[in-house]
């Protein structure tokens, strides 16, 4: 079904748009917003400076910017994802001749205004073009080998990109949500019993290259996984992140030492404690309870995302708002992951809470999409 | 428009069969980080906490100031001494260059110095403090103290360093401090974290090593809030340390300075017992080394030059180097024979200058030969045939249980380094050390204190002070730590007195009969008489052709060949107060070169100070006159300090 064919007269207009939002949504987004605020004004001391005041600004440009892309009419977007997916690749290609190194990687382009990360943008890009191919496919060529060469192509480019600067964790983010949009869109089983075959084998290959002329990582990437593997190693070294952070959450038990009375953090055994690592403050000052409710509110989030989803009956609204919803999943849950010790640090956030422009504005504007492919659903006349 | 609306509804339907397994393993996903959650917050939570604490409370060390040693009469041997030394904290001074121009303008500040400072500056972080210069003078602390406000970050800190006032009189037996190394650390299983403190000084030689434990007292602690940098934020608990336990040594510094003097530039030893008690009075290896040089230390030529003299200066001769006792083992011998009862006083033995033992000869000092010889007369004129027939009728083994009696071939429990147990060769020892049999030869050898036998300067002088009190006296250094004396008891030996009268009476002769060998180091005055006996070891073969030529006199020899000369002995007769022996290296004739020094030692003991002349034979007072006019030039002007605290 093509958006012609929709009875538009079912969907709402003008300002009347806004009482059809995702309230519940926008709650949930706000409540961890706030939480954010909290515990950055925690980890700064007890100052709104620096961190929670230019966080709130950001929000709440993040919140406008959601407002407006919610207004506008999804299929608007639907023909913009072609563009928005160049404009990404060439931010990518930028940064890779104009960027600003920070921690070893090239991942940062100075706008002027906002220390942009391509990366980000190309998350959100990503979803919107493989959505918008498989709407404009028809059913019965999704799996046939060709059609899926296409696909592939598209989020090889990003991926290859990313993992030049290099950024091993965004790039695999990357493939993640390309791929799981890819099996949402019906592509056949076999090639993903296939892929992940190959991917097995592809991982030995890594860990044999080890040490070897054709080494395929860097070396600090193999020092992550091996400290991920066995972070008590190296305690003082390679493991201090995992080992802090772990004991960090250990020292919260049910209910915290008390807001702002975390040791870990505020005397700066945490490193990235007001970005990557600000959920270890939240489990140390807050304690079980601090965190579980975390993660309430993110399964709400997606919940609701899910339940969105599932009432589309247009095919680029679905797959759009079905593959944020992972990107929004691997967001929270890796950066929970690593600093649980259940993954490798990669340079994640935890989305709406951590100290960060870019991702936060990225993150609001595919809340923004979702927001559009729920107002601007087709409805039955009652 | 039917069948299209159908297609739209099959696809739709498997995107939302897809959706809903793809939103189910999400929220799997999240159960299973809830349980992680639950996992590490909740019960694992008491252990983690722990750690958390740790990370944030460090305990740091105050460190404690080392006990003091004095000798018996109150004197320090060692001391700590403040030490002044300026710190700099980069974040305080802000413009390093100019502070340190500042500075160098008051005080003596080297390019080195300056160069030094600035890479630690530049290296370690803002906030700890770096040692600009040390060992500064009061003044120059002063002077930065009155321009403190012109000298942001410069703090003036106290530190105390190791001092030996008397140089090195004390070397040996004090030892000295220096940096914990490596080895020092391995050396130890459970390490005092104190000495995790870089460049914090333990002992390293002598009772510095020894009684380090007890020296070095026990570090105040402080438990400081920290943060991942290390910086303090507050201090939480305070404890202090107590500083290490005084000792107070049974040495007198006025008769060990003597003894440093009397022995000169020899490569010699001498120890000085007070025979009941078995206290020692003095012990010296000569010659020494300043052990401050040591605690600052060392440069390289310096060491060099003190480990390459042929005289050893670093070596603890009186306790670590074990020698022949030559006849001064004779004691033994005769006292084996005596409990064996295989002779009494009045047996005589003929001396013909020699006596062949399985197809050897063995000569007397004596080529002529003694004569007739009695167990007095083979004392006094140290016939050696009278020993070599002995022997071999008493067998090694006796001699040998008689010499560890006496002390010989025991290490004692006596607070220095490198304690050697000397030789006392039997059967067994012989096949274990060297896996041969024990051979006549080798008894007849070791009856005059040649051959295997060895033995320390301190043994020497355990076993003339057992010969000489008939108890089982052991040698002892430490009189109290902090002021805490330790209980001494002392068992008879298990000789027979009369033989040990026997053996005294004969010793008498040696020192105090014309025909004495060490006559000519008699005491005229009652009350210090002394008794003693002479030893000439021979570190060299002497060849049959030599033997038929003529021994060569030792004046010419080469220094390495010639014998050692030992005197051991007691004073005074009736009543036994003082032990000496002495060993000069390579000396020469123990009768012409110990026994004089050994007397004028053991003189000066029972005087407690420089003995009358008239104490001396008539024909040697002028020349001991000048001597002891020379003498007290080299002694140090030692007042006596406070007597020791606590």
């Amino acid at each position: 079904m093509s958006y012609l064919e929709y009875r538009v007269k079912t969907i709402p207009a003008g300002w009347r748009k806004v009482l059809f939002m995702n309230w519940g949504l926008i709650a949930l987004i706000i409540g961890a917003a706030f939480s954010g605020f909290a515990m950055l004004i925690s980890v700064a001391g007890g100052n709104i400076e620096p961190w929670a005041l230019s966080q709130m600004q950001r929000f709440s440009i993040g919140l406008l910017t959601m407002f407006i892309i919610a207004m506008t009419p999804i299929w608007i977007w639907r023909n913009v994802s072609v563009p928005i997916y160049m404009l990404a690749i060439v931010l990518l290609l930028l940064v890779e001749f104009l960027g600003s190194t920070g921690m070893g990687a090239k991942r940062w382009i100075n706008l002027g205004f906002i220390n942009l990360q391509p990366s980000e943008v190309a998350k959100i890009a990503l979803v919107m073009l493989l959505a918008a191919y498989y709407d404009w496919l028809p059913a019965d060529k999704v799996s046939k080998p060709l059609w899926i060469l296409v696909p592939i192509a598209f989020i090889s480019l990003p991926v290859l990109l990313v993992l030049q600067q290099p950024d091993l964790g965004t790039s695999l983010l990357l493939l993640l949500s390309g791929v799981t949009l890819m099996f949402l869109a019906g592509v056949h089983w076999v090639y993903f019993g296939t892929v992940i075959a190959f991917t097995g084998g592809f991982v030995l290959a890594l860990f044999k290259s080890r040490g070897t002329e054709w080494q395929l990582l860097q070396d600090y990437q193999f020092s992550r996984i091996d400290t991920f593997l066995n972070p008590d190693s190296d305690p003082l070294g390679a493991g201090y992140h995992i080992s802090q952070s772990k004991i960090a959450l250990g020292s919260g038990g049910w209910t915290g030492r008390g807001y702002m009375e975390g040791t870990q953090s505020r005397l700066n055994f945490l490193p990235e404690k007001h970005t990557d690592f600000i959920f270890t403050t939240i489990a140390e000052e807050l304690g079980f309870i601090g965190t579980i409710s975390i993660l309430a509110i993110y399964v709400g989030i997606m919940i609701f995302c899910l339940h969105s989803a599932l009432r589309h009956r247009e095919r680029f609204s679905s797959l759009l708002t079905l593959g944020l919803t992972m990107t929004f999943f691997l967001f929270f849950s890796v950066n929970m992951s690593m600093v649980m010790g259940l993954a490798p640090v990669v340079g994640v956030p935890l989305p709406l809470i951590s100290y960060g422009g870019s991702a936060m504005l990225v993150l609001m504007g595919a809340f923004g999409l979702i927001q559009s492919a729920h107002v601007h659903r087709p409805r039955d006349k009652a | 428009m039917w069948q299209k609306s159908n297609i739209v509804s099959y696809r739709h339907f498997r995107t939302a069969r897809r959706g809903l397994l793809v939103g189910g393993i999400q929220l799997g996903f999240c159960g299973l980080l809830a349980w992680r959650m639950h996992h590490l917050q909740v019960e694992k939570a008491d252990s983690f906490r722990l750690v958390a604490d740790e990370n944030r409370i460090n305990l740091r060390l105050i460190p404690n100031q080392r006990g003091e040693i004095y000798d018996r009469n109150g004197v320090k041997l060692a001391g700590n001494e403040a030490s002044y030394s300026i710190t700099m904290v980069a974040e305080d001074a802000g413009d390093i260059d100019l502070i340190l121009e500042r500075l160098s303008k008051l005080i003596n500040l080297s390019p080195e110095d300056i160069k030094r400072s600035k890479a630690e500056l530049n290296q370690s972080a803002k906030f700890l403090p770096v040692t600009i210069v040390d060992r500064l003078e009061r003044e120059d602390i002063e002077k930065i103290a009155f321009n403190a406000p012109m000298l942001p970050g410069i703090n003036p800190e106290i530190a105390f360093s190791r001092t030996y006032p008397l140089g090195e009189i004390f070397a040996h037996v004090v030892g000295y401090v220096g940096p914990v190394s490596t080895r020092d650390l391995e050396l130890r299983k459970d390490p005092d974290p104190l000495l995790r403190i870089p460049r914090f000084q333990i002992g390293k030689v002598g009772i510095e090593r020894e009684l380090e434990n007890t020296l070095r007292g026990k570090a105040g602690t402080k438990k400081v809030e920290v943060n991942a940098l290390g910086r303090v934020m507050r201090e939480i608990e305070r404890k202090e340390g107590s500083k290490g336990a005084n000792l107070k040594l049974t040495l007198d510094t006025n008769l060990q300075a003597y003894v440093r003097a009397r022995l000169g530039n020899e490569s010699a030893s001498a120890v000085v017992m007070d025979c009941n008690s078995g206290e020692i009075l003095a012990i010296f290896s000569s010659p020494a080394y300043d052990p401050n040089k040591f605690v600052r230390g060392i440069s390289f030529d310096d060491y060099g030059t003190l480990r390459d003299d042929n005289h050893r200066p670093l070596a603890s001769k009186t306790v670590q180097d074990a020698y022949p006792p030559g006849s001064t083992f004779k004691m033994v011998t005769i006292l084996a024979a005596l409990e064996a009862g295989i002779i009494n006083h009045r047996d005589k033995i003929r001396c013909n200058g020699h006596v062949e033992v399985s197809n050897r000869k063995f000569h007397c000092w004596k080529r002529d030969g003694h004569g007739n010889v009695d167990l007095v007369k083979s004392l006094r004129e140290s016939c050696d045939v009278y020993y070599y027939e002995l022997a071999q009728q008493v067998g090694i083994e006796k001699i040998a249980e008689v010499a560890r009696i006496l002390g010989l071939g025991q290490s004692y429990d006596i607070e220095m380094s490198a304690v050697t147990s000397g030789i006392v060769p039997d059967k067994l020892w012989k096949l274990s050390a060297r896996s041969r049999e024990w051979v006549v030869g080798d008894t007849v050898n070791s009856s005059i204190g040649q051959g295997y036998v060895l033995a320390s300067p301190l043994q020497l002088a355990v076993m003339i002070a057992r010969i000489a009190t008939g108890n089982e006296v052991l040698p002892r250094l430490i009189e109290s730590i902090n002021g805490v004396e330790a209980d001494i008891e002392t068992n008879r030996l298990k000789l027979n007195k009369n033989n040990l009268i026997l053996v005294r009476k004969a010793l008498f002769e040696v020192t105090n009969d014309k025909r004495g060998t060490a006559y000519d180091s008699r005491v005229l005055t009652k009350k210090s008489q002394i008794i003693g006996k002479s030893g000439t070891s021979q570190v060299r073969n002497i060849s049959a052709v030599e033997r038929t030529r003529g021994v060569l006199e030792n004046k010419d020899l080469p220094w390495e060949q010639r014998d050692h000369a030992l005197f051991v002995n007691y004073a005074p007769y009736d009543d036994p107060k003082i032990a000496v022996s002495v060993v000069i290296e390579h000396g020469g004739s123990g009768s012409t070169f110990a026994a004089p020094i050994a007397r004028d030692i053991t003189l000066q003991a029972i005087y407690k100070g420089t003995p009358p002349i008239t104490a001396y034979p008539i024909e040697d007072r002028a020349k001991i006159y000048n001597q002891q006019r020379e003498l007290k030039k080299l002694m140090p002007r030692t007042t006596k300090s406070s007597k020791v605290q606590a």
